[in-house]
């Protein structure tokens, strides 16, 4: 589903935000990507939504090369990519509802069919009596199931999220991984950047390690018993020397 | 995507091409709504800029009503024009009607009538108030006169014309006010070139105040346009809220300057027309019709909407996700 090959990024200001990374998300899989601030893992998340251009390499989302793709067809490409952020970004002169309901205005669903979504996903995250209020009034929490209500509303095939437990106590925080995980189980392909390693390292799934830009690991956790080097020395990267 | 249900995912996204038009219009319509309330939400920062543009409209519009009353007035002018014959003393009133009747067989004038000297004299003691001054004379100072009035007339076979009847016997001068009206008419070309330009600059002052509005307008939304294009919004998705406010803003002002200059129609249409009255004028005062006021609207919603298409694509492509 995403294919990174040998990619690295360097701002303008001569900050090697990557290099060479190589790794490959297969279609419904879930990863984890952690490292340390700064270590890239941002730039990474990025590069796929185009908000920034590579530098070097070549990345392929869903089949499409993303350094190929005109710019007036990036807004449709986003669409079948759903982004939590950390800080959310919701937008507060509106209702839970209509945040949530954005991606499908944009895409101009008649009413109906956008209200009957937009409800099935706030059911999903637990929301749907607090449709009418405003985000502003809700804890943190509860903005973050926001945020992820609004990035699965049109059905993504890939969910991107940035820290997403950033801001929530541990409880909270294991609450929404859970969430998360219950939209891969319906086939969502999911890259999940987060520096939370106690929390992620519970979950058992796929984990990117960054570091200073370099894709230094790559292996499943817990390790399954005597099977586990060997795992992660198949998958370690080979331009990581 | 195995995993995935049946009814979810790409096979509802297939759009036929008619319910993409569709999507664009419910987009459309949705957006248009939306600014309004968005305008009227703000009712005092946007009666401000409406009223900017609306006075600014009115300039221009007041002068455009103004030149078409003048023009209206100057036609019935030289429609009007008339030349006087004065008759010397010898000629006496048969002869003075004879000559009136050849005259009046000339393709180039279309009327003529003789007015002898005691007719003339009746008429000054009744119009002009002075007549115990007349009476006081002992002889009737007033000469014999032709009025004639001209077939249409330029000022060059005017000229012509007047010259060829100062020729004439028993003619002692022959008068057309024609310079006057050459004034009006240089006046009124000069005037009408004043108002081009004059409207020219206000549109150009219109086209500042909505670009400028927008930008306001684009610099408070910074957050929500950042959301929009990380969640697919296309650049004229993004655009297309911007432009309608633009359009309302300039519908706005020039509705606001046809009602002003209704008002002021009202305010100064009775004084104008007794005035003229006065000066035996059928013409009374003409505010702005329907035509060239659907005219006003269009424009000033096409300024509008031009102001902030400008605008954004200045702003808008600086604001994206970082």
């Amino acid at each position: 589903m995403i294919k990174f090959d040998n990619v690295s990024k360097r701002y303008p200001g001569g900050h090697q935000a990557l290099s060479q990374v190589n790794f490959e998300l297969g279609d419904g899989e879930m990863a984890f990507l952690t490292g340390r601030s700064g270590a890239g893992k941002s730039t990474l998340l990025k590069l796929i939504m185009l908000m920034e251009k590579t530098s070097q390499g070549e990345i392929v989302v869903n089949g499409k090369n993303l350094a190929r793709m005109p710019r007036d067809q990036i807004p449709f490409y986003r669409r079948r990519i759903g982004v939590v952020f950390q800080d959310h970004q919701l937008l507060f002169d509106r209702t839970v509802f209509d945040n949530v309901a954005l991606p499908l205005q944009i895409e101009g669903y008649p009413k109906h069919e956008a209200d009957r979504r937009v409800r099935a996903a706030l059911d999903k995250v637990g929301l749907l009596k607090k449709e009418r209020m405003n985000p502003m009034a809700l804890s943190g929490g509860e903005q973050q199931r926001i945020g992820i209500a609004r990035a699965v509303v049109n059905r993504p095939q890939i969910l991107l999220a940035d820290e997403p437990t950033g801001n929530l106590d541990p409880e909270l925080a294991a609450e929404i991984m859970n969430l998360l995980e219950q939209f891969n189980q319906v086939g969502v392909s999911m890259l999940i950047a987060s520096h939370d390693l106690s929390l992620i390292t519970r979950l058992s799934h796929r984990i990117l390690t960054l570091h200073n830009g370099q894709l230094v690991n790559d292996a499943t956790y817990p390790v399954p018993h005597g099977a586990g080097r060997r795992a992660e020395a198949e998958r370690s990267p080979g331009s990581v020397a | 995507m195995s995993k995935r249900k049946p009814e979810s995912g790409a096979k509802q996204r297939q759009q036929t091409s008619t319910s993409k038009l569709k999507a664009l219009w419910h987009s459309h319509r949705a957006v248009a709504l939306q600014s309004v309330r968005k305008l009227i939400g703000e009712p005092a920062a946007s009666a401000m800029t409406i009223a900017v543009i609306g006075i600014a409209l009115l300039l221009p519009t007041t002068l455009f009503v103004a030149m078409n009353n003048l023009q209206i007035l100057s036609e019935g002018v030289s429609e009007s024009s008339r030349i006087t014959l004065y008759l010397a003393d010898t000629v006496t009133e048969a002869e003075g009607r004879s000559l009136n009747e050849q005259l009046l067989a000339r393709p180039d004038i279309s009327t003529g009538i003789y007015i002898s000297a005691a007719q003339a004299a009746e008429e000054f003691r009744e119009y002009s108030g002075l007549g115990d001054v007349l009476s006081a004379l002992e002889e009737n100072p007033l000469p014999a006169v032709i009025v004639l009035s001209p077939q249409e007339i330029d000022e060059v076979s005017g000229a012509a014309l007047l010259s060829e009847l100062n020729g004439l016997p028993g003619v002692e001068s022959a008068q057309l006010d024609l310079e006057w009206i050459a004034r009006l008419q240089r006046f009124l070309d000069l005037a009408q070139r004043m108002s081009v330009a004059l409207m020219l600059i206000l549109a150009l002052a219109v086209l500042f105040v909505i670009g400028n509005t927008i930008r306001l307008a684009i610099e408070g939304r910074r957050a929500e346009i950042v959301v929009v294009k990380l969640v697919g919004g296309t650049d004229s998705y993004v655009a297309r809220p911007f432009l309608y406010t633009g359009f309302w803003y300039g519908l706005g002002g020039g509705l606001l300057a046809w009602l002003l200059l209704s008002l002021i129609m009202l305010a100064l249409g009775g004084p104008l027309d007794a005035l003229l009255a006065l000066y035996d004028n059928q013409h009374s005062v003409q505010g702005l019709s329907l035509l060239p006021g659907l005219v006003l609207l269009s424009g000033s919603a096409l300024l509008g909407w031009l102001g902030a298409w400008i605008s954004v694509r200045q702003h808008l492509s600086a604001i994206e996700p970082r």
